[in-house]
């Protein structure tokens, strides 16, 4: 009973995280309508933002927020920019060229890291890295609580912020249907550039909150890649929701796969889900929650 | 016209072991005549049928693992698994198409992705089958490269003309029906899944084939080497993109531009940097060109967003474009 409830607690807290990482993907899916396959990448350059601020400068991890994200925010918005955006306009016979070109970023984004920081794994450790506290006999890591929390804060004013001001309306709009929204006085470029930059920004939180207690390398952005899209695909596709639903899941599919499976098998028990996702619920969770 | 380059082509290639002898570049054409099968594998699924594969190298190490297999659990030649290589990948390709195909796109793309990884996971935890990370070695049949060579050739012939007869085909076109609409061609009768099914099991067969080629050249291979992402899968895409999405004679092209580019850093820009660092005697040269070397993957990146950006039907597909470029006056003719 301990090891399940420790397994469950210990699912919940990752999947706070995960839910970070899918709600940038699915708000970049919603409005542009493409996979982004530099997520992880994004996500692996905020976490050594984090890391070089933590070295170098000395600055608390957490603190490092107020830097990594508006860092990410500006670097996805040149992405938007100048690479993907020109790709609509050109003529070509692949309608998929704005998902390769997320590919090429995410190769140039990782080489470049190795170029700078070298493929050796990095971690930061602070005192309160490998603090924990205990609720009864089930042990709760701070760091992670503390991720957990700023990932429920993330994404509760993610969520105030789509629905309440103008802006967010619009992303919503614009995700909904671009040409609605271009002809209700909608700059549609204007919003994917900054929809590139938020879901860059968000990821880069989730680095940046994750750092503490993880480690880090270049090809780091590959499996969360990965996790992105099988949470995105839980969840329904575009739908924000539908991506903490989905972060939870893959988070404690994971933690009771690794106490009652094996560690080994991380991987595969994201895919495991996918495609029982695909055969049995393909609309996600979207279509059993309607949101 | 249009007839006689291929065919020269071909001399050029059966001529080419006569005339050049050492064996470094033999095996430079050995690799180029591997990627043209792969590439033409890619091309069928994606750039004909449209359902971009980024996992390519899970058929590819598929079909290097059946034939490395077939050395060490039944103790048969490799050489069988250029059959069977094809035909294990295609085992391979059809549940997971059957399951896939629902997906579109970027989505597909994605679940490729992901086909890509379990199968090296599995290639690597499962060490009583597949030795995990020891990886499998095999005697090689024969000590030259000429008869690798003659294989690779007729393979890549093999693939070439048969993408080249399939695409001609009734099949050919439904490819690209779906392709350039699937709503539109699902309502005119065309059976997608069907055939979107039948466009993988085509590429993956020739990557299969590829790979069991690979086993039987190379002689070693490990999960690393035949199930890595960026050397096999991202790589095919490279050569498919940067030769020409749906062309016959795109994969050719890349193939060649791409094992080209992979030496060209690998070498230090043809050893460039090491004359450079002779000339000077300065050691910071050395230790930048040993940056360059390792950063051909940086290369591959930069070079698919160039690509993308300004060739975006590649070499091939945008051919007449180049031409105008680089010769505004000579092209009065358009060629279409």
């Amino acid at each position: 009973m301990e090891v399940f409830l420790q397994t469950l607690v210990s699912g919940i807290l990752k999947g706070g995280l995960y839910g970070l990482i899918g709600m940038g993907m699915s708000l970049i899916m919603g409005v542009m309508g493409i996979i982004n396959l530099a997520h992880g990448a994004l996500m692996m350059v905020g976490m050594y933002v984090t890391f070089a601020c933590f070295t170098y400068a000395g600055i608390d991890p957490y603190l490092t927020i107020f830097i990594s994200m508006p860092a990410l925010f500006l670097l996805g918005m040149l992405i938007q920019k100048y690479t993907l955006n020109p790709l609509m306009e050109v003529d070509s016979i692949l309608p998929e060229n704005q998902v390769l070109m997320t590919v090429g970023i995410a190769m140039v984004l990782t080489e470049v890291a190795r170029f700078i920081f070298s493929s050796d794994y990095k971690s930061v450790r602070t005192s309160y890295s490998g603090a924990t506290f205990f609720i009864g006999d089930i042990s709760f890591s701070v760091a992670l609580v503390a991720a957990f929390f700023i990932a429920v804060a993330f994404t509760l004013s993610m969520f105030w912020f789509l629905l309440k001001t103008d802006l967010g309306r619009s992303i919503r709009a614009t995700a909904q249907d671009k040409d609605a929204a271009l002809l209700m006085g909608v700059n549609s470029k204007r919003i994917t550039i900054l929809t590139f930059g938020l879901g860059s920004a968000l990821v880069a939180a989730a680095g940046t909150i994750l750092m503490p207690v993880y480690y880090l390398f270049p090809d780091i952005g590959g499996p969360f890649t990965r996790k992105a899209f099988v949470i995105t695909i839980l969840g329904g596709l575009g739908s924000t929701v539908g991506a903490i639903f989905g972060g939870l899941t893959l988070g404690l599919a994971e933690a009771f796969g690794a106490t009652y499976i094996g560690m080994a098998y991380d991987d595969m028990i994201g895919l495991l889900i996918f495609i029982l996702v695909l055969l049995f619920i393909p609309g996600g969770f979207k279509r059993l929650l309607k949101v | 016209m249009r007839k006689y380059p291929p065919i020269l082509l071909l001399v050029i290639l059966i001529l080419f072991p006569i005339v050049v002898r050492d064996h470094y570049h033999q095996h430079l054409m050995i690799l180029v005549l591997m990627w043209v099968v792969i590439g033409s594998g890619w091309n069928v699924i994606a750039g004909y049928t449209g359902q971009v594969s980024f996992g390519d190298a899970a058929f590819f190490g598929t079909g290097a693992y059946t034939a490395g297999l077939f050395v060490t659990k039944l103790g048969i030649s490799a050489w069988w698994g250029m059959l069977f290589g094809g035909i294990a990948a295609m085992a391979i390709a059809f549940p997971f198409g059957w399951i896939c195909f629902r997906l579109r796109g970027a989505y597909f793309a994605l679940a490729t992705l992901a086909l890509n990884e379990v199968m090296r996971h599995i290639a690597t935890v499962w060490e009583s089958l597949t030795d995990g990370m020891v990886g499998i070695l095999v005697m090689q049949t024969f000590v030259s490269k000429v008869p690798y060579y003659y294989i690779a050739l007729g393979l890549a012939v093999v693939s070439v003309i048969g993408v080249q007869i399939i695409m001609g085909s009734k099949w050919g076109y439904y490819f690209v029906s779906i392709r350039e609409d699937q709503d539109a061609a699902e309502s005119l009768g065309v059976n997608t899944h069907f055939y979107k099914m039948l466009s993988l099991n085509v590429a993956a067969f020739l990557t299969g084939m590829a790979g069991a080629l690979f086993m039987n050249y190379m002689g070693f291979i490990d999960p690393e080497v035949v199930f890595s992402l960026h050397d096999i899968s991202i790589m095919a895409i490279l050569v498919g993109i940067v030769g020409g999405v749906g062309t016959i004679y795109g994969p050719v092209v890349g193939a060649f531009v791409m094992v080209a580019v992979h030496e060209f850093f690998r070498t230090g820009f043809f050893g460039f940097f090491k004359g450079i660092a002779a000339l000077t005697g300065s050691d910071m040269i050395i230790v930048w060109a040993k940056y360059v070397m390792q950063a051909h993957v940086l290369g591959f990146g930069i070079l698919v967003v160039l690509v993308i950006l300004l060739l975006p039907n590649g070499i091939v597909g945008d051919w007449n474009l180049i031409v105008k470029k680089i010769f505004p006056v000579k092209t009065r003719r358009v060629t279409g």
